[in-house]
């Protein structure tokens, strides 16, 4: 099975292709059957590919050729198998299918079919050679691969130009960390002369202290590419616009995979940070950060999409805090398991926009709790797992999270506060979205319920979203172990009981309405609090105004063209003389004759002072 | 002595019609002044001994290129109104400025001929010797002096066949 | 022919004041007809300078660029004089100052 791993990103490529090349020609049934079918068929080779690696868990390189030489710099097209790889493939190629098939229902309607899969699949091949690549630089063509799929899917209804606006934003705010990252490659290859990942850590634990500030500089360039893609403070601005995508993309790129893409270049790399102790601590300042802002903004929205969106941002931040204090394998699992619920939600809220005419305001929604049972079940499930109550995916890794942040030293408990409030909104915001849009009173009226092809993959999520806690991920051999010590019990009890405490205060605020909150809302601070955190910190209105309006008054300025004014001046002086010499153009023959008379004089003069004797 | 008399009076006749033919206002007149003006230089190309010179400078020039300007003249029908116009445009203000460059001019051509000495030579160059001279030496500008003609020929040709076929004759008088 | 003693500088005065004058009037006339006067006039100058120079050696030569002189006149006359018929119909004038359409 090893040797034909390559097989894994080439069959959606090659469905790709050709949806690209003769999509527009092909019946619907095809298009659908190929889009799917080339990425189950990759999924069932994950699958075996797995099951094989599980059996003789060793970890395995496949160099197909080199890609190019160029003196000592031989970067090969080459896959790296290991846990971490399976663990990323699964969650690509089963989420992903599972996506693919939801999407056969949800875009049934739409023109561009075949566009729209071949896109599709051609994001899951980019995103396979992102998680297979061997060396940073394949790595690197698939992070850009995931980037391109991304814009075009975000654009993917591009005659609104609302749509291609997002588009744009995510793609240039994630260009500035991917900058950010490929300085970080060339300095990584100049210090370490090589980009193999395997070989280039080991190179870098005996060129590099604990605390070298090349390793420093190296990680925190890798760690603002990571920041960019996973949309974290201070580039994630560009996924609540995104949405602008359908649904289902939202949910595999947005939230399960490419997102996530950050946490797998910092866990791939782990051994290079665990050289920077500072990188390290700037991986989990930035991720408990981002989980807070995130959570707060998530608690204002009222579009279904962005409340969901800033939650993937904040739970990202939960995977980068993890990775900053060192608790790589939980990191890995929550991304894992948030994979799982938050495609179930995500393409939950997909079913929902689908049967109520592309509505997406959830105060426009309610009492769908009787009407669409299959995705209520898979809201309150995704929710529960989001929030992290017990026996959920959720509770197994963000709980491991909280724990190992605790017992970092120096600000562990500090983090794991921050994480705790993190967590107490998570549980706030996730049920306000069920109790608005389920409970209540009805206010639309859905057309139809789901069906199989949406039901189905609603159906495996809600599994694994519910069982996916249970799962062993093969990393050990990949990652450091961690100390085994365990907190003292009440730090557990209170990681448990938070969420819970949470989802008690969501129901008495928006179900049941016991607990009132308007005068708290409607009084000064809290309207002001309210608005901050709807506009997401006003970090879209600061960077307006910090880059996007210079940047303007800059090419406002520059529209003038100041330096060809020095041109332009000589211009000027040409036109001067050409206007004084113009002017002696009379048209008159006399005048003519008469400055040709007056030069002769004059030059007959000269001659006259300066050679006599000639004459 | 003879001839040199003959020579100041030649030059005072030619230097006298050349000022008038300069200032008339009618072609007609000025065009007799400056056939005056050609046969009096014409005597001086005879008086300094170049009879050949003298010879085609009557034929040709006082000949055959003024009656050209004839009979132009007689084609355009200037008339009375164009006398008037000529003379309102011989003004002193106007030709006050010409005459003080051309007064300069001359006067640097004086100096430069004052330096010059000595009398024409005392043989006249006979026309045997300058038709060996032409097609001897010379042959290759006579040979370009015909293209000249010839251009000429062509350019006058065209010109002049353009004004005829256009719409005829026309004198610019109203008719 | 006898020897005579005309001085050279005087026939060449004379060359010179008949380019003075040809000249003046080529400043001074609008009229094309008599402009076309003043260079004839001032080639006729140059060739009487010519041959007296020619005539002070003894040799054919200025009398041979007399010849040509005589030519570029006649070439020069004969295209002109088909100028004048053109500016003729063309502006209905002679006056050259009409003839402005090249001011810059």
């Amino acid at each position: 099975m090893r040797e034909l791993i390559w097989l894994i990103p080439l069959i959606p490529l090659l469905s790709s292709v050709s949806l690209m090349l003769a999509g527009s020609r092909l019946p619907r049934l095809l298009i659908g059957v190929a889009g799917v079918g080339s990425v189950g068929l990759a999924a069932l080779l994950t699958l075996a590919t797995g099951l094989d690696f599980i059996a003789n868990p060793e970890p395995f390189q496949l160099t197909l050729w080199t890609w190019m030489q160029v003196g000592s710099f031989a970067p090969g097209v080459a896959f790296y198998f290991d846990g971490l790889t399976l663990v990323m493939m699964s969650v690509i190629t089963g989420v992903g299918f599972l996506i693919h098939l939801f999407s056969t229902e949800f875009m049934e309607r739409d023109e561009s079919y075949a566009r729209y899969f071949a896109y599709l699949n051609m994001f899951v091949a980019a995103m396979l050679v992102l998680v297979m690549a061997d060396n940073l630089l394949l790595l690197y063509l698939g992070w850009e691969g995931v980037g391109v799929c991304s814009y075009l899917l975000v654009g993917f209804w591009y005659q609104n130009s609302a749509n291609g606006q997002a588009a744009r934003k995510a793609f240039i705010v994630t260009r500035i960390g991917d900058t950010a990252m490929a300085l970080g490659l060339f300095l990584l290859f100049t210090e370490l002369g090589t980009l193999d990942i395997q070989a280039m850590v080991g190179t870098a634990n005996e060129t590099w202290q604990v605390g070298d500030n090349v390793a420093l500089i190296a990680c925190l360039l890798l760690l603002a590419g990571a920041v960019g893609k996973s949309a974290q403070l201070p580039l994630h601005t560009w996924l609540p616009d995104a949405m602008a995508g359908p649904t289902p993309v939202s949910a595999l790129i947005h939230a399960a995979t490419m997102v996530t893409a950050g946490v797998y270049l910092i866990a791939r790399t782990h051994g290079l940070f665990l050289l920077a102790p500072d990188a390290m601590m700037a991986v989990a300042v930035i991720g408990i950060a981002t989980t807070l802002m995130a959570a707060f903004t998530a608690l204002m929205q009222s579009d279904i999409k962005r409340i969901l969106a800033y939650s993937t941002i904040s739970q990202i931040g939960y995977m980068f805090l993890a990775l900053g204090v060192g608790a790589w394998t939980a990191g890995i699992f929550h991304l894992m398991t948030h994979a799982f619920f938050k495609a179930l939600l995500f393409l939950g809220s997909g079913a929902i926009i689908h049967c109520l005419h592309h509505e997406h305001n959830i105060f426009k929604m309610g009492g769908l709790r009787t009407r669409m049972p299959v995705t209520f079940w898979s809201f309150m499930i995704g929710s529960a797992a989001l929030a992290a109550l017990p026996m959920t995916s959720g509770f197994f890794s963000k709980d491991q999270i909280l724990l190992q942040a605790y017992q970092m030293p120096g600000m562990g408990p500090w983090l794991w506060l921050a994480g705790l409030l993190g967590a107490l909104l998570t549980a706030i915001y996730s049920f306000r979205l069920v109790f608005v849009v389920f409970f209540g009173a009805a206010k639309t009226e859905p057309d139809k319920d789901t069906g199989w092809r949406m039901a189905l993959p609603l159906t495996v999520l809600c599994g694994l979203s519910l069982i996916g806690g249970y799962f062993i991920i093969p990393v050990q051999d990949v990652f450091p172990v961690g100390s085994g010590d365990h907190p003292a019990h009440w730090v557990e009890y209170v990681s448990i009981s938070v969420p819970l405490f949470g989802v008690l205060l969501a129901y008495l605020i928006f179900h049941t309405g016991q607990l009132k909150v308007d005068s708290l809302v409607n009084s000064r601070i809290g309207q002001t609090l309210r608005q901050f955190w709807l506009s997401g910190w006003g970090i879209d209105w600061l960077y307006d105004r910090l880059f996007v309006r210079p940047y303007y008054a800059l090419s406002g300025m520059l529209k003038s063209e100041p330096v060809d004014a020095i041109y332009g001046l000589i211009v000027a002086i040409n036109q001067t003389f050409n206007h004084w010499l113009s002017a002696a153009q009379t048209g008159r023959m006399r005048w003519y004759i008469v400055s040709m008379v007056f030069g002769l004089v004059v030059l007959l003069t000269l001659a006259l002072q300066i050679s006599p004797e000639v004459l | 002595m003879l001839e040199i008399t003959l020579f100041y009076v030649a030059a005072t006749v030619a230097l006298v019609a050349t000022v008038l033919a300069m200032t008339r206002t009618n072609a007609i007149h000025a065009l007799i002044y400056l056939i005056v003006s050609l046969l009096a230089v014409a005597v001086i190309f005879f008086l300094i001994g170049a009879p050949f010179a003298a010879a085609l400078e009557i034929v040709i020039y006082a000949g055959a290129i003024m009656v050209l300007f004839v009979f132009v003249i007689m084609m355009l029908n200037l008339g009375e109104k164009g006398d008037q116009q000529e003379r309102q445009w011989l003004l002193p203000k106007i030709w006050a400025g010409p005459a003080l460059l051309a007064a300069v001019l001359f006067a640097e051509l004086l100096y430069v001929i004052s330096t010059v000495e000595g009398p024409v030579s005392t043989t006249a160059v006979s026309a045997k010797e300058v038709g060996l001279a032409l097609f001897g030496p010379y042959v290759l500008a006579v040979e370009i002096a015909s293209m000249l003609l010839l251009a000429g020929l062509v350019g006058s040709f065209h010109l002049g066949r353009r004004y005829l076929e256009r719409d005829g004759f026309d004198d610019g008088s109203e008719k | 022919m006898d020897g005579l003693n005309i001085p050279l500088n005087h026939i060449l005065l004379v060359s010179s004041l008949l380019f003075a004058i040809g000249m003046m009037g080529l400043m001074i006339r609008r009229n094309i007809i008599f402009i076309l006067m003043s260079l004839e006039v001032m080639l006729n100058s140059a060739a009487l300078a010519f041959v007296a120079a020619g005539a002070h050696w003894g040799q054919p030569d200025g009398q041979i660029v007399f010849m040509l002189i005589l030519t570029v006149a006649a070439a020069e006359v004969a295209v002109g004089l088909g100028l004048v018929l053109q500016v003729q119909k063309r502006f209905k004038t002679l006056d050259m100052d009409h003839a402005n359409r090249m001011r810059g």
